[in-house]
C-alpha cells in the first residue's frame, strides 16, 4: 500500500506522489493488479523519475489495463493480445533514450505472448517486464491460464489437466539477465525490486504473483493472497542501494550480505536467507526454481542477475541520438551518395 | 474482329521464319537446374546484349527449391523496347537434360537450340536448328568439381550464345564486371571460360544463326535493377531508420539490400556507430509490431513480406489503422491462397490488403509498376505514411521485385521529407493545449507528440479501444462515431494523397484498359498491336488506393474498360466497381493467374474474345 505520509509531500522534481498517478483503476476491488499499479507509482516517485523518459507498454488483459492507472504523465501503448514485446521492441529502437515499464498477464505473456516474449527477453531489449501471474485469465472471466496449476478445478473450465509455464524459468532459459519473482501482497519487495529492475541494463522481468478476486482466489490455488501469505519464502531480503549513496560497509555482514554492482553504479543488496543461494548461477537458479515448484514452494526474490549481455540497441551499435530524433541531414544521404551507388547497376 | 485476331497473331512469333536475319527481336530461354549457379550466366548474357545498347529484360521462372529442381530464365531482346514476357523463345539454351524434350518441343518453327552435348538422349525436331557443345571437356580442363564445375558449365553456354547471338567477348567481360562489382579476379577466371567456348564455337559451329543482337543506342546511360533493390534505394532515400522482418520469398532481397546500403550510408567508418537497426523478428506478427512501436516513438519504419506475412499481420494492420500509427508495408506478392505457388508471380493480396484489420479497416495502398516507381515510392511511401499517421501498404510482386528491369537512374528525391502533424514541445508551450484525436484541420488527420516530449501536456495513451479525442479510454456511442467518421474522413485527405493514376488517351478510343502494377508492359504491347491493327483504346495505370476523381473521370469517360489484373477473381475490378457505383456496369474483368507474367498476346486474345462476344450480342439483338 501507498505510504500515506509521503503524501502530499514533494520528491527531488518537486511532484508528489498524486502527481505520478493515472487515471483510476477500474479492475475489481482488492485485484493485485492494483497493488502492483501502486508500487509503480511509489517507486517512481521516490527515484524521482522525469515520466515523459518512461514508456508505459503492455498487451491486452485485466493486468495490461494496468499501465492507464500509473505514470499518467508519460507516454503509453496498450497493444494487442500477447504482442506487448514486439510494440516496446520498436519503439525502443525508435527511441533508446527512454526507458519503458511492461505489464503483462500470465495468458498475455505464457500462451498467446511466449513466443514474443521469449524473444524480447533473448534481444535483451532494456525494459521492466512485469508479468502479473494469477493463473487465470481474469478478462475473459475465468479460464486456465498457461500458468494454472496441474489439477486445479475452475467453475467453468473444469481440471487443468496441464503443468503449468514457469514464467521465471522460461526468461532464464532464454538468456533474461533478471528474473524475479515477488507477490504482489509483499509490497517492499514488490517496490524494491521494481527499483532494482528499473537499473538493470536489459530486459528485467518480474513474475510477481497477483491474485485474481473475481476467479482464482480460493486458497487451495498458488496465486491466491491466502497461498501466497502463507507460503511466500523469500530467497533473500532484497533492497536496493542508489548510486548516489554511500555504502556503509559495517552494514554488511560477510557471508550474509551480498552486495552486487550494477552496470550503472547502483547496488542490490542481498541478505542472504537461503545459505547456499547464489542468483549469479543459472544452472542453480533453474534448479532451485525446479525443486521450489516440486515442493510447491514459493519462492520470491531475485531468482537470476547476470549483466554481462548487451542491450539490443547496444547490439545494433545505436548513436547516442534516438532514431526517432534523426533529422533529414542524417537521414537523407547526399546526392553523391545517390549517383555513387547507381553505378553499380 | 478479324482485325483483333491479326493482333493476336503477331504476337505469338516475333517473326515467322525466314532467311532474313532476325535482329534485336527476339527471346532466349535458358534451361537450367536450380542451384546451379546459372544467375550469374544468365546476368552476363542479358547484361552484355544490354551493354550493347538493345532494351532487354530477364525473368526467372524458377521453382520454390534450393537444387535440382528445372528453372528457366527468360531474356527478352526488344528494339522497340518491350519488356513484357512473351509466350515463345525462339531461342533455347537447353542445359537440364530432364527437360530438354519439353524445352525443344516449346520452341517455334525456325527456332534454335544450343544444347549440352554431352547429353544421352536428345529429341529430334525437323524444323529446328540444333546446336551441341560440349561441356564435359571444358570442366574436365577446369579441374572445378561439384558447384564449381556447374559453374563452368554455365558460363560455357554464355561463350557459346555470345558467338551465336554476335555479342563481343568485350561486352560480357563488361557485364560480369558490373555483375561482380569491379573484383576482376571473378571476372577473369569466368571469362577464361567463356573465350574458350567462343572460340570452340568459332572452330567448330558451322551454322549461321539468323538469330543476331546489333548494337543499338536505346539504352545509354540506363541501368538494370531489380525492384526489391530500387525499393530499398527508395526507402534509404526516404530515410528509413528501423527495418524489422522476417524472411520470405519474393520479399527478402529487398531487406538483404537494405542490409548492404545502410551499413555503407548510415554508419560512422570509425566509431562504428549506426543511425539505423534492422532486425529480424521471430515472425511477421512480431515485424509489423516492432515497426509500428518504431512508427509511434517517431522513426521512419518499415517491414517487406509477401502474402502468408500480410495474413499473420492483419491484427496488427487493424491497431496501426486505429491508433493512427505511420509505418510502410511493402509486399512483394506472390501467388496465394496459403503457401500457393511461393516463387510464381500475381496480383492476388489487393483485396485482403485494402480492408486487412477486422471492423471499420480501410488502408492506403500503393502500386509500383517499374524499379522508377520501385524507388519513388520507397521515399513516397513514408511521407504519405507520416502525413497520414497510418500503414501504408506498397504492393509489388515477384515480377517486378525479382527480375531486372530497365531504367533510367533515379532521380534524387527533391521535395523535403514530409513527417506530418507532429507537435513539438515548444508547439504546446506557444498553443497551450493539446488533443491527439482532435480534428484540427477539418482533413480527418490529428496532431501527435512523440514519445519522449518533454512538455506536460505532450503525453497520450496509444490503444486499440474506443477513445475520444483525449486518447482516453471511451465506449461512449457518439465518441466510437465521430471517431470512426474522422478516420473515413482521413480516408477522403488520402484519396487526394497518393499518387495520380497515369493516363494514355488516344482519339476515338473504342475501349479503355485499366491496369496496376506490371500488368502494364503485356498492355502497352497489347494495345500497340491493337494500334497496328486499327484499335485504339484508351489506357489508365493506378497508381494508389483509395482511387481519386481522376481514376472515377477516366472511368467515366469510357462505354467499355477492360480492367487486367493477376489474379482469379478480378479484385481491383471488384474495389473500382465499389468506388464507383455508377460506373460498375462498363467495368469488365480480364483476371488471368497461372503465376506467370502477363503477356502482350493473353491480353489481345481476352480482349478480342471479349469485344467478338459483345459483337455477337449486339448482332443476335
Ligand atoms: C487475439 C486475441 N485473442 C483473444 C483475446 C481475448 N482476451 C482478452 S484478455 C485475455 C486473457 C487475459 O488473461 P491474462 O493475460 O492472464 O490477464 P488477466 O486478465 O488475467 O490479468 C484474452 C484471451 C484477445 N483480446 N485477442
Ligand atoms: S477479474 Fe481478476 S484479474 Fe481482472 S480485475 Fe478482477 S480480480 Fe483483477
Amino acid at each position: 500500500m501507498i505510504n500515506e505520509t509521503k503524501r502530499g509531500k514533494e520528491n527531488k522534481l518537486g511532484l508528489t506522489l498524486k502527481e505520478y498517478k493515472g487515471l483510476p483503476s477500474t479492475l475489481c476491488n482488492g485485484c493485485g493488479h492494483n497493488s502492483i499499479a501502486n508500487q509503480i507509482v511509489q517507486v517512481a516517485y521516490e527515484l524521482d523519475i522525469e515520466q515523459h523518459t518512461i514508456l508505459r507498454m503492455s498487451g491486452i488483459g485485466c493486468s495490461s489495463k494496468s499501465p492507464a492507472y500509473f505514470l499518467g504523465g508519460s507516454f503509453g501503448f496498450n497493444s494487442l493480445h500477447g504482442r506487448m514485446p514486439s510494440i516496446a521492441t520498436g519503439a525502443l529502437m525508435g527511441n533508446h533514450s527512454l526507458h519503458a515499464i511492461g505489464v503483462s498477464g500470465d495468458g498475455d505473456t505464457g500462451s498467446i505472448g511466449l513466443g514474443q516474449f521469449k524473444h524480447m527477453v533473448r534481444r535483451n531489449v532494456r525494459m521492466v517486464y512485469v508479468v502479473e501471474n494469477n493463473g487465470v485469465y481474469g478478462l475473459t472471466k475465468g479460464q486456465f491460464s498457461a500458468t494454472a496449476d496441474e489439477g486445479q478445478v475452475l467453475k467453468y473450465a473444469g481440471e487443468n489437466e496441464f503443468p503449468p509455464v514457469d514464467l521465471c524459468m522460461e526468461a532464464i532459459v532464454a538468456g533474461a539477465g533478471f528474473v524475479a519473482r515477488s507477490f504482489s501482497g509483499d509490497a517492499k519487495q514488490v517496490r524494491e525490486l521494481l527499483k532494482a529492475a528499473l537499473h538493470f541494463n536489459g530486459t528485467a522481468v518480474l513474475d510477481i504473483i497477483s491474485p485474481c478476486v473475481a476467479f482464482n482466489n480460493a486458497d487451495t490455488s498458488t496465486k491466491s493472497y491466502g497461498y501466497g501469505r502463507e507460503h511466500e519464502a523469500p530467497l533473500h531480503d532484497f533492497g536496493w542501494v542508489p548510486p548516489a549513496e554511500e555504502i556503509e560497509l559495517n552494514d554488511l555482514e560477510p557471508g550474509e550480505t551480498r552486495l552486487v554492482e550494477m552496470h550503472d553504479g547502483s547496488f542490490i543488496r542481498l541478505q542472504k536467507l537461503e545459505e547456499a543461494y547464489d542468483p549469479g548461477n543459472k544452472i542453480a537458479a533453474l534448479s532451485r526454481l525446479q525443486t521450489a515448484h516440486d515442493n510447491q514452494e514459493f519462492i520470491t526474490g531475485l531468482i537470476y542477475l547476470n549483466e554481462s549481455r548487451p542491450t539490443l540497441a547496444e547490439v545494433n551499435r545505436m548513436v547516442a541520438t534516438p532514431l526517432a530524433q534523426l533529422g533529414e541531414e542524417v537521414l537523407r544521404p547526399s546526392r553523391q551518395a545517390l549517383a555513387a551507388l547507381l553505378t553499380e547497376f | 474482329m478479324a482485325v483483333i485476331e491479326n493482333a493476336v497473331e503477331a504476337t505469338a512469333v516475333a517473326q515467322p521464319p525466314t532467311d532474313k536475319p532476325i535482329i534485336n527481336d527476339f527471346a532466349i530461354v535458358v534451361a537450367t537446374a536450380n542451384g546451379t549457379g546459372s544467375q550469374t550466366a544468365n546476368m552476363a548474357l542479358l547484361r552484355a546484349i544490354f551493354k550493347m545498347g538493345v532494351p532487354v529484360n530477364g525473368k526467372n521462372i524458377f521453382p520454390s527449391n534450393i537444387q535440382g529442381l528445372p528453372t528457366w530464365y527468360h531474356i527478352r531482346v526488344s528494339q522497340d523496347g518491350y519488356t513484357a514476357r512473351r509466350e515463345t523463345n525462339e531461342l533455347l539454351v537447353a542445359f537440364n537434360e530432364t527437360t530438354i524434350y519439353q524445352d525443344v518441343r516449346d520452341l517455334p518453327p525456325g527456332g534454335l537450340c544450343l544444347y549440352n552435348a554431352d547429353f544421352r538422349s536428345l529429341p529430334t525436331r525437323d524444323d529446328v536448328t540444333m546446336v551441341g557443345i560440349p561441356v564435359r571437356p571444358f570442366v574436365a580442363e577446369s579441374g572445378l568439381k561439384g558447384k564449381l564445375g556447374d559453374y563452368i558449365a554455365n558460363m560455357v553456354y554464355v561463350g557459346a550464345m555470345a558467338y551465336l547471338l554476335g555479342v563481343p567477348l568485350a561486352k560480357i567481360d563488361e557485364a560480369l564486371d558490373v555483375h561482380f562489382k569491379q573484383r576482376r579476379k571473378f571476372v577473369d577466371s569466368n571469362m577464361a571460360v567463356v573465350r574458350a567456348a567462343y572460340q570452340w564455337a568459332n572452330d567448330n559451329i558451322v551454322y549461321n544463326s539468323l538469330y543476331r543482337v546489333e548494337p543499338m543506342a536505346a539504352t545509354a546511360g540506363k541501368m538494370l535493377i531489380t525492384g526489391n533493390e530500387a525499393a530499398a534505394l527508395g526507402a534509404v532515400f526516404g530515410g528509413v531508420s528501423f527495418a524489422a522482418w522476417y524472411p520470405i520469398t519474393p520479399s527478402t532481397s529487398l531487406i538483404d539490400a537494405l542490409n548492404d546500403y545502410l551499413p555503407r550510408l548510415r554508419r560512422d567508418p570509425e566509431t562504428g556507430q549506426a543511425t539505423y537497426a534492422v532486425v529480424q523478428a521471430e515472425d511477421e506478427l512480431a515485424a509489423i509490431g516492432m515497426i509500428l512501436g518504431a512508427g509511434w516513438s517517431g522513426a521512419r519504419a518499415m517491414t517487406a513480406t509477401s502474402g502468408p506475412g500480410i495474413s499473420l499481420m492483419a491484427e496488427f494492420a487493424g491497431l496501426g489503422y486505429f491508433s493512427e500509427t505511420p509505418a510502410v508495408i511493402w509486399n512483394v506478392q506472390r501467388v496465394g491462397p496459403s503457401t500457393g505457388l511461393p516463387t510464381r508471380t500475381g496480383q492476388g493480396d489487393v483485396l485482403f490488403t485494402y480492408y486487412l484489420g477486422h471492423g471499420d479497416t480501410l488502408n492506403v495502398i500503393l502500386f509500383p509498376a517499374s524499379v522508377a516507381e520501385c524507388f519513388e515510392f520507397g521515399v513516397t511511401a513514408f511521407d504519405l505514411a507520416d502525413e497520414l499517421q497510418t500503414p501504408v501498404f506498397v504492393l509489388s510482386d515477384l515480377d517486378l521485385g525479382m527480375n531486372n528491369w530497365m531504367t533510367e537512374p533515379f532521380a534524387y528525391p527533391e521535395q523535403p521529407m514530409n513527417r506530418g502533424k507532429v507537435v513539438t514541445a515548444a508547439d504546446l508551450q506557444r498553443d497551450g493545449r493539446f488533443a491527439r484525436y482532435l480534428d484540427v484541420d477539418g482533413d480527418g488527420i490529428p496532431y501527435r507528440t512523440l514519445p519522449g516530449n518533454p512538455h506536460p501536456l505532450a503525453a497520450w495513451f496509444a490503444r486499440g479501444t474506443g477513445h475520444n479525442e483525449h486518447a482516453v479510454y471511451s465506449e461512449k456511442p457518439q465518441d466510437w462515431e465521430n471517431n470512426m467518421l474522422r478516420l473515413r474522413r482521413k480516408f477522403e485527405t488520402a484519396r487526394q494523397l497518393v499518387p495520380d493514376p497515369i493516363i494514355q488517351e488516344e482519339a476515338d478510343a473504342a475501349f479503355g484498359i485499366i491496369a496496376f502494377g506490371t500488368t502494364q508492359y503485356a498492355i502497352d504491347e497489347a494495345r500497340d498491336r491493337l494500334a497496328k491493327q486499327g484499335v485504339a483504346t484508351g489506357f489508365m495505370r493506378l497508381r494508389g488506393l483509395p482511387i481519386n476523381d481522376d481514376v472515377r473521370a477516366f472511368i467515366g469517360r469510357y462505354e467499355r474498360l477492360y480492367v487486367v489484373e493477376l489474379n482469379r477473381d478480378g479484385q481491383i475490378h471488384k474495389i473500382l466497381q465499389t468506388e464507383a457505383p455508377e460506373q460498375a456496369a462498363r467495368l469488365v474483368s480480364l483476371a488471368h493467374m497461372d503465376g506467370l507474367p502477363l503477356t502482350a498476346r493473353w491480353v489481345v486474345e481476352a480482349i478480342a474474345a471479349q469485344e467478338a462476344g459483345r459483337k455477337e450480342q449486339t448482332s443476335d439483338d
